[in-house]
């Protein structure tokens, strides 16, 4: 059984097709990427994955479960990251890290254990808004796994990160992954999807372009880098 | 680098419970709020400071009856009319004295304020200008009796005549008006602010998805936010209260409690204008402020500030589609005018009905999406 499985997915706003007959499959444990420029569809087909949109027409599959309507005991199977803020205001780390461990209905002594798993220890006690950038980063993906999920959503978990916090982030869902948990990640960052995922997905214009492991694009496309097959597939030009 | 496994983790058997999932959002939201400096000012600080400066201003309005002290007879005064003697003796208690002196003497003291004599057809009157507002109303007083009584002594009936009507805010000292009507406003205030930043704020950082996204429901979620702004009014009115009894003598009549109930569902009616001005916005600060465009005029004319029953019909007309002139008027009427449940249950559905129909509207225009 696959652990997101999406068929003919089809979401529009208006004229616009934002997400337009994508299909694919992930298997348990396996770490993807979904690339593409902005406005490509990614954020809509990964909100429909997760039940928070419902699709106009196509099947969602997720973890053996229809992923709409919205279905809380899949919901308490799955982790998600949106951003680096989504956070309540002015708690600190470990008030929040308890208060989602709560909403979980995990013990606040797990959710203290993930600080240590994040190494946040020592700012335990720092409010949300003057942790760092990186700090944040990291908090936000211990929320997200602080009841264990079996398959975690990170959105750009490592976007304006300076490279040290960067690759701190990347050590931590290495971690994840070796946990055998499923991950699927958006990114902007070639780099980041060639080092981390075993499988990449390169959406533009609503559609998925190419799923396939990052080696064996470059080899297939006949060029150097992931990055250089993302612009050979979604083009070169600069849009507005 | 990662393998794809299959060992991947046993389902979580933890079932998180609504009961907990509901505190650990209200401590959250609760500490969130006191620990914002500026929005517990504006909840709290800021209209206490209202109070405490129109306690200070007004708190002498309603003070009472001018001290005189009569020497000797003074036939303008002891032959007055039976009207007139009604209107005199609520402005001035009259205390008779053979002694000019020692009646001035007290006067200088502070022990009374006027000492009046006649000499002939003279009317001699002795007061300070310390209270200027209470010498003031004695000249005037005074003033108006020497006319009538040379109009009567000029045997033609009076061409134009004075009706005076005391209604019964008149015998409301300024404390105990002004503080259902701060209050008042007060709730509307942080009940409308808080709303509008929370759902902008929530939007923005993208946490109302991310508890969408947990296993709770979306009930729990909004109850704990309207619980939490419940409290804080209901603290509001404790600390107005204790404040306006403690150092205003703010007295409260009977059924006071009354305005418990009709703070819970003015709460519940300013956090839906909140609603509405977060889902018509797109930052945080527009919301704030698109709340504070609302609420602050409608202050002023629900009467918070200041009574409306001198105010123009048309204000009046206006004020009457207003939910915070009703929250006023049913507090007003329980806490400090002594009326009972009668009182309350029009103000109440009023307040309902404006919360519903405002919140189906917020609910239609809110969009998930800012741009």
């Amino acid at each position: 059984m696959s652990a997101i499985e999406v068929r003919d997915l089809t979401k529009t706003y208006g004229s616009l097709r934002a997400v337009d007959g994508v299909s694919f499959d992930v298997a348990p444990g396996e770490f993807v990427g979904i690339l593409g420029p902005n406005g490509a569809g990614k954020t809509t087909t990964l909100e429909m994955v997760e039940g928070l949109r419902r699709p106009d027409a196509g099947t969602i599959s997720v973890l053996g479960e229809p992923a709409w309507p919205r279905n809380r005991r899949l919901l308490s199977r799955i982790g998600v990251q949106l951003q680096a803020s989504s956070f309540f205001e002015r708690l600190t780390a470990r008030e929040q890290i308890r208060t989602f461990a709560a909403l979980y209905g995990v013990p606040a002594q797990v959710g203290d254990t993930w600080l240590e798993h994040v190494g946040l220890v020592e700012k335990a006690d720092t409010r949300v808004e003057d942790l760092s950038g990186g700090q944040a980063q990291r908090l936000s993906i211990a929320c997200a796994l602080v009841h264990e999920p079996e398959l975690v959503f990170l959105d750009e978990p490592t976007s304006a990160l300076d490279p040290q916090a960067r690759r701190n982030v990347w050590d931590l869902l290495r971690g994840i992954a070796a946990q055998g948990r499923t991950i699927v990640l958006t990114t902007h960052s070639m780099e980041e999807a060639a080092t981390l995922c075993d499988r990449v997905a390169v959406m533009d214009a609503g559609r998925v372009l190419e799923f396939d492991r990052p080696t064996a694009l470059v080899e297939r496309f006949g060029v150097a880098t992931l990055e250089d097959v993302f612009l050979t597939l979604t083009g070169r030009e600069y849009r507005a | 680098m990662s393998t794809p496994s299959t060992d991947a983790p046993a389902e979580s058997s933890v079932r998180p419970s609504e009961a907990s999932a509901f505190r650990a959002i209200a401590v959250a939201v609760l500490k969130g709020f006191l620990r914002d400096k500026s929005a517990v000012f504006f909840a709290v600080i800021f209209p206490l400071m209202f109070l405490v400066l129109f306690g200070g201003i007004f708190g002498d309005q309603g003070r009472s009856k001018i001290d005189m002290v009569q020497v000797g007879p003074v036939s303008i005064l002891d032959d007055l009319p039976p009207q007139a003697r009604g209107a005199f003796e609520s402005t001035f208690d009259v205390e008779r004295s053979d002694d000019l002196a020692a009646a001035i003497e007290k006067v200088r003291k502070g022990d009374a304020d006027v000492a009046v004599v006649q000499r002939g057809d003279d009317l001699i009157a002795h007061y300070t200008q310390t209270d200027p507002t209470g010498a003031g109303i004695t000249q005037g007083a005074l003033r108006s009796l020497v006319d009538g009584a040379n109009v009567a002594a000029s045997g033609q009936p009076p061409q134009f005549t004075l009706t005076t009507d005391s209604v019964e805010d008149d015998s409301l000292t300024a404390i105990q008006f002004m503080t259902p009507g701060l209050l008042g406003w007060a709730v509307a205030m942080s009940a409308a602010f808080g709303a509008a930043a929370t759902i902008q704020g929530w939007r923005q950082t993208k946490l109302m998805r991310r508890l969408q996204l947990a296993p709770v429901s979306t009930r729990t979620v909004v109850a704990a936010r309207v619980v939490v702004t419940i409290a804080i009014s209901l603290a509001q009115m404790a600390i107005f209260l204790g404040l306006g009894a403690a150092a205003f003598g703010l007295t409260l009549t009977g059924s006071w409690w009354l305005a418990i109930p009709l703070l819970v569902v003015g709460t519940l009616c300013f956090m839906a204008v909140g609603l509405l001005a977060g889902a018509l916005t797109t930052t945080t600060e527009g919301a704030v402020n698109a709340a504070n465009f609302v609420v602050l005029p409608m202050a002023f004319l629900s009467g918070s500030f200041f009574p409306l029953d001198d105010a123009p019909p048309w204000l009046r007309s206006v004020s009457d589609v207003l939910p915070l002139k009703h929250l006023n008027q049913g507090m007003l009427d329980v806490m400090v005018r002594g009326e009972g449940v009668g009182a309350v249950w029009v103000p109440l559905l009023i307040l309902a009905g404006f919360a519903l129909v405002v919140t189906l509207v917020a609910a239609r225009l809110f969009r998930w999406d800012t741009a």
